[in-house]
């Protein structure tokens, strides 16, 4: 089966920024994959040469197995939705949904209804007539999703279009968006810098930083087996133990990852003094200083919470520390 | 906070405004006067004579016929080059961008007695007769300004996604230009360009620098204050003036009024 997305080699320099560095890439059809990075790794750069509106400067982008390097915006088969709506202000909801219809040439009575069934799809059922000035955040973003499935795309490219969205509205479309996904089984290609919206709604992520990706694979694979350093202290704010104290904790000498809910206080190998605490809710977290060496550990609600200046030892179980043998940094 | 006006500011702002609009009533009113040699207050008797003479002189149509071609090419040109020029500086970062940007905007600050001087000597140099094109060139120069204005401002307020957007949903550069960034922009270039029109129909200094022969009718009615045959005749005209400046700037005010909320709604 033909990847949706293919990218080889692809790069994308502004001047001496490499904004996109030499990625290699391919995203399954009816894929909902997810790109990861802080702001300015190259993950939206990557979604725009996907969509078109930027050029590689070096390095091929086949969508569907065809060759879109030099392909223009307005020749390929993906939509997007911006991370500002970017609704057209001048023209009604309806006239937005049915901008592509309108554009292609399709006839009036056809659009009007292909537009009013996108916006059933998205539940503003009797919105056509409003101006984009007049809804919500929420229901702009909808408008938005409407306008570009109205276009029934292979490809849906959405660059971080809950980033403007409370909390509380935010969970909810990220539990329609998936819901979506798997009814109209097609590829969504998702822009965010929130781990946990990423590793909620993929099936795959690609981790980036600074032009590269880091690692690609499932939530699980880049929660539980981070490759580098970065991803494991990006994706979930992992602990990072340096190769040293890892070959004297089990002799293997590399860098490892350990999660901070993954830390018992009590009994093990480290020892340290408590130098911070932070209440978050439903935990308290607390920073260790072993040794120069910083750990995070995450005690649950109910839990005993050492105070500050306390000595402790740290344990945890065989398989929390996951050591990352492929990292060079 | 108090939001009623004191009296002493209501009696403040009725003479500031009083003082700004009865001398041009004072005109309106001279031109129904039966004087014709000097102003005199009151006016000895009215008149609607004055109407009928300056219908019948062919200097005036003369000199309104070439204000109203000049304002409208050099209008037109200012639209086309003003756009063109916003739209480059607001859509691309390159080099030497906020240099050309200052640049456009600099003819307005510039006093007309520099333009004027500096547009002669380079015709003169340049071996270009005067005509109406050179007028209208000297026109243009400040004409660009208000359409680079009132356009970039617009472009500013327009998020550079719509056009990635109608390009996203299929639609070509034409496409894009005609149903998108043209239905965003067109109230600012209505605005832009009738305040061009009205700027270029009542220029005087570099007019006189760049006409030659020819006479403006702004022109034309300095040199008729002088002259002490048929005054009312510049009164008359001067009312035809502020009608044809004054409704088109009031136009322009009305349609960029409340558009904020058009263009660029984001988040």
């Amino acid at each position: 089966m033909t990847a949706a997305i293919s990218f080889k080699g692809l790069s994308r320099h502004f001047g001496d920024v490499r904004a996109v560095d030499s990625v290699d890439l391919e995203i399954g059809a009816g894929e909902f994959f997810v790109l990861l990075g802080p702001s300015g790794s190259g993950k939206t750069t990557c979604l725009r040469l996907i969509a078109g509106f930027e050029r590689p400067t070096a390095g091929r982008i086949w969508i569907f197995g065809e060759d879109a390097t030099a392909a223009p915006p307005y020749r390929r088969p993906v939509n997007t939705v911006f991370q500002d709506y970017a609704l057209f202000p001048h023209l009604n909801v309806r006239d937005n949904v049915a901008y592509g219809l309108m554009v292609r040439g399709d006839a009036k009575a056809a659009r009007r209804k292909s537009a009013d069934e996108a916006l059933a799809l998205v539940a503003l059922d009797g919105f056509g007539d409003r101006k984009p000035s007049e809804l919500s955040g929420g229901q702009r973003q909808r408008v938005a999703l409407a306008r570009a499935l109205v276009m029934q795309p292979k490809v849906l490219l959405l660059d971080e279009p809950l980033g403007a969205l409370d909390l509380k509205l935010r969970e909810q479309m990220q539990g329609e968006l998936k819901t979506l996904q798997r009814q109209l089984g097609i590829a969504f290609v998702f822009v965010t810098h929130d781990q946990g919206e990423a590793l909620s709604m993929g099936d795959r992520v690609a981790v980036f930083d600074k032009g590269r990706i880091q690692q690609v694979g499932s939530p699980e694979d880049v929660y539980d087996r981070p490759e580098t350093p970065f991803v494991a202290d990006f994706v979930g704010a992992s602990n990072v133990l340096s190769a040293d104290m890892v070959h004297d904790l089990v002799g293997r000498n590399a860098p490892a990852s350990l999660r901070p809910e993954a830390i018992r206080i009590g009994f093990g190998p480290l020892a340290g003094v408590v130098h911070a605490r932070a209440f978050l809710g439903s935990a308290t977290r607390i920073e260790v200083d072993c040794d120069g060496q910083k750990l995070k550990v995450l005690i649950p609600k109910g839990g005993e919470v050492p105070q500050m200046g306390d000595s402790v030892t740290l344990g945890w179980s065989e398989g929390a520390l996951h050591i990352m043998d492929s990292a060079n940094g | 906070m108090n939001s009623k006006a004191s009296l002493g500011l209501k009696i403040a702002a009725i003479g500031g405004l009083l003082f700004l609009h009865l001398p041009i009533l004072l005109i309106f009113v001279y031109a129904f006067t039966t004087e014709d040699k000097s102003y005199q207050w009151p006016p000895p008797g009215l008149t609607f004579q004055w109407f009928e003479v300056t219908w019948n002189r062919p200097d005036v149509w003369q000199a309104l016929g070439l204000s109203l071609r000049v304002a409208c090419v050099s209008t037109l040109i200012a639209l086309v080059l003003g756009t063109l020029c916003a739209a480059a500086v607001a859509r691309s970062r390159f080099f030497g961008r906020e240099a050309i940007s200052l640049l456009v905007i600099l003819p307005i600050a510039l006093p007309g007695i520099i333009t004027g001087i500096s547009l002669r000597s380079a015709f003169n140099i340049a071996d270009i007769p005067f005509s109406t094109w050179t007028i209208i060139l000297g026109h243009a120069t400040f004409c660009i300004v208000v359409v680079y204005n009132n356009a970039a401002a617009r472009f500013r307020r327009t998020s550079a996604s719509l056009i990635e957007a109608s390009m996203d949903l299929g639609a070509t550069y034409w496409q894009t230009l005609r149903f998108v960034i043209m239905p965003n922009i067109a109230t600012a270039l209505l605005a832009g360009g009738m305040l061009a029109f009205a700027l270029s129909f009542d220029e005087v200094i570099v007019t006189t620098f760049t006409a030659g022969q020819q006479q403006t009718l702004p022109i034309w009615m300095l040199e008729e204050l002088v002259r002490p045959r048929q005054r009312p005749v510049t009164n008359v005209v001067a009312m035809v003036v502020v009608l044809v400046t004054f409704l088109p700037i009031l136009a322009a005010y009305y349609l960029t009024r409340g558009t904020d909320t058009v263009a660029g709604q984001g988040k």
